[in-house]
């Protein structure tokens, strides 16, 4: 079953730019995919239209049968309670210890304190920073900060994860081991995760699905591909 | 369970802001504070004045007399005719004989003269009291068109200019307090705006990990609450202590004892509720209005 169906979808912003043009593509339940491209090609445009930060101009995103782009504002935030975002930039609380920032995820719906301590303690587990909850996010370092993002990320048991250049901050053995939280999230919880990227590296070495745009248009889309973008530019 | 979660989280959330953020808490709060105190100041001035004019206003009276040959018949007739028109609040009638009486005690030169005359060369009359100041012409105009009436009057002139003077007064004192009303408003919004600023990206993750619009502005609304409620208490303390002080120094009076002032209970008590409820309820709207920005509503 299609999990997410993207049809012949558009976003035009009110400068002008067309950052996706006519994108129609599919991804199945518990799948892993990588989106590259060049800057400026529009990978955080399709990000951002599948966490409802955008609406497309045209054309129809759908997840789990629900129509993204329909959504109103006010009711937005269902729609991202069941999800997990990552970004580049970590968007951590400086003054909350880890432990705070992955249960503020929980706290922000509403979850009652009892049930929120197990999960965030599972959650750390999962990215292996258990020893950490008492940190503040500037003693970590980048790579464990991105681990914490994750955990916040993952807390809720999302069905989808989506990560935006995650390991656009780190350095390449920071980055793989962050790759391999991921890739562990994938296979051992079935999350289905959609990762921009531009890390030719990681692209090449994890052999995945690989969706390749192109001013905003579908480029290619492989199955165990490589990072070909290179070759383009 | 959920939603006395959130309104408590809220509530802890907006203490914890703003002794987070207590420079800017602390702004915020003198702003209101040095408003409301020249709220307070204006509303003192506005209910006294208001005080004053009604004091005065009730002083106001019309006299009419009736012409020299006036039966007594005549008198009632008169007097219920006077009761009749609308807006009158009293009719007080006073005979000729009682006027010679009171004049002769009061004067004895007067006393001479008035035991010389055989017949009592006073007016029967009447004092009119009305509903409303502005009443005061037009029923003295209705009143000299009755039949015996000699002569009705109401200190013309001097009357209107007072009247137009305390209009004035109040008007202007009205529009200063709604203006500085505005002011603690927009201060209080501003203030929770550059406060809401250095949270926004705290804001975005909310957004990001599901928040609803209420659950992140109600932290907010809290905290404008809070500013306006702490901010309010030094204005409350000063009118308390100052008016109850200046009114016990001052024997009640200013002006050598014309003008009366307003006595300090239950005054000074309406006046804290209402600058409880100025400063709470503005700040609340202010911080609304400013978390709106950031919420895509
Ligand atoms: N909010 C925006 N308003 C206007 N143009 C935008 C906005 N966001 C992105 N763009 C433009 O859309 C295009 C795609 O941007 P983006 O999706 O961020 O690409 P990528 O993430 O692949 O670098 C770029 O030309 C960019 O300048
Ligand atoms: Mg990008």
């Amino acid at each position: 079953m299609k999990f997410i169906q993207i049809k012949n979808c558009y976003k035009v912003y009110k400068n002008g730019v067309t950052a996706i043009a006519d994108l129609s593509l599919d991804i199945n339940k518990g799948e892993f995919v990588f989106v590259i491209g060049a800057s400026g090609s529009g990978k955080s445009t399709l990000i951002k239209m599948l966490y409802r930060e955008e609406k497309p101009t045209k054309g129809i995103v759908e997840i789990g049968g629900i129509n993204v782009g329909k959504i109103r504002n006010r009711t937005v935030y269902k729609l991202r309670r069941k999800l997990g975002i990552v970004f580049q930039d970590f968007k951590l609380l400086p003054k909350l210890t880890v432990y705070e920032n992955v249960a503020f995820a929980l706290e922000c719906i509403g979850m009652k304190s009892s049930e929120i301590r197990p999960k965030v303690l599972k959650a750390l587990e999962h990215v292996g920073l258990k020893e950490k909850v008492r940190s503040f996010p500037n003693e970590l370092s980048g790579g464990e900060q991105q681990r914490v993002c994750i955990a916040r990320a993952i807390v809720n048991d999302p069905k989808l994860l989506i990560c935006d250049e995650p390991t656009g901050n780190l350095d390449p053995k920071t980055s793989q081991e962050i790759m391999n939280v991921l890739d562990d999230i994938n296979k051992n919880l079935g999350t289905t995760i959609i990762m921009a990227t531009h890390d030719k590296d990681i692209v090449n070495k994890m052999k995945k699905r690989v969706i390749t745009l192109d001013s905003g248009v579908l480029f290619e889309d492989h199955e165990k591909g490589s990072f070909k973008i290179s070759e383009t530019i | 369970m959920k939603p006395f979660r959130i309104i408590y989280r809220s509530i802890r959330d907006s203490f914890k802001s703003v002794l987070r953020n207590f420079s800017l808490s602390m702004a915020s709060i003198i702003c209101t504070t040095i408003t409301l105190i020249l709220v307070a100041l204006a509303i003192i001035v506005t209910v006294n004045v208001n005080y004053v004019t009604k004091t005065m206003e009730e002083e106001l009276t019309i006299v009419a007399y009736a012409n020299k040959e006036t039966t007594s018949d005549e008198i009632n007739e008169i007097e219920t005719k006077i009761k009749n028109i609308s807006g009158v609040k009293e009719v007080v009638y006073k005979s000729k004989e009682e006027w010679r009486v009171e004049m002769k005690n009061n004067s004895p030169t007067l006393k001479v003269t008035l035991d010389y005359l055989e017949s009592n060369p006073l007016l029967d009359s009447f004092v009119i009291t009305v509903e409303d100041v502005e009443d005061l012409a037009p029923t003295a105009r209705l009143i000299r068109e009755i039949e015996h009436i000699e002569s009705a009057s109401y200190g013309e002139g001097m009357v209107e200019e007072i009247i137009g003077v305390f209009n004035i007064i109040k008007t202007v004192t009205i529009a200063i307090v709604i203006a500085l009303v505005v002011v603690t408003a927009f201060l209080i919004s501003n203030t929770i705006k550059l406060t809401i600023f250095s949270r926004r990206s705290e804001i975005e993750i909310m957004r990001l990990v599901g928040s609803s619009n209420i659950s992140i502005k109600l932290p907010f609304v809290f905290e404008g609450f809070l500013l306006g409620l702490v901010g309010s208490f030094i204005p409350i303390i000063i009118t308390v202590y100052g008016y109850i002080i200046a009114y016990e120094k001052l024997g009640g009076t200013v002006s050598f004892g014309v003008i009366e002032l307003v006595n300090p209970m239950p005054f000074v008590l309406y006046t804290s509720i209402v600058l409880v409820v100025i400063g709470s309820v503005v700040g609340m709207i202010g911080s609304a209005r400013a978390v709106r920005k950031y919420l895509k509503i």
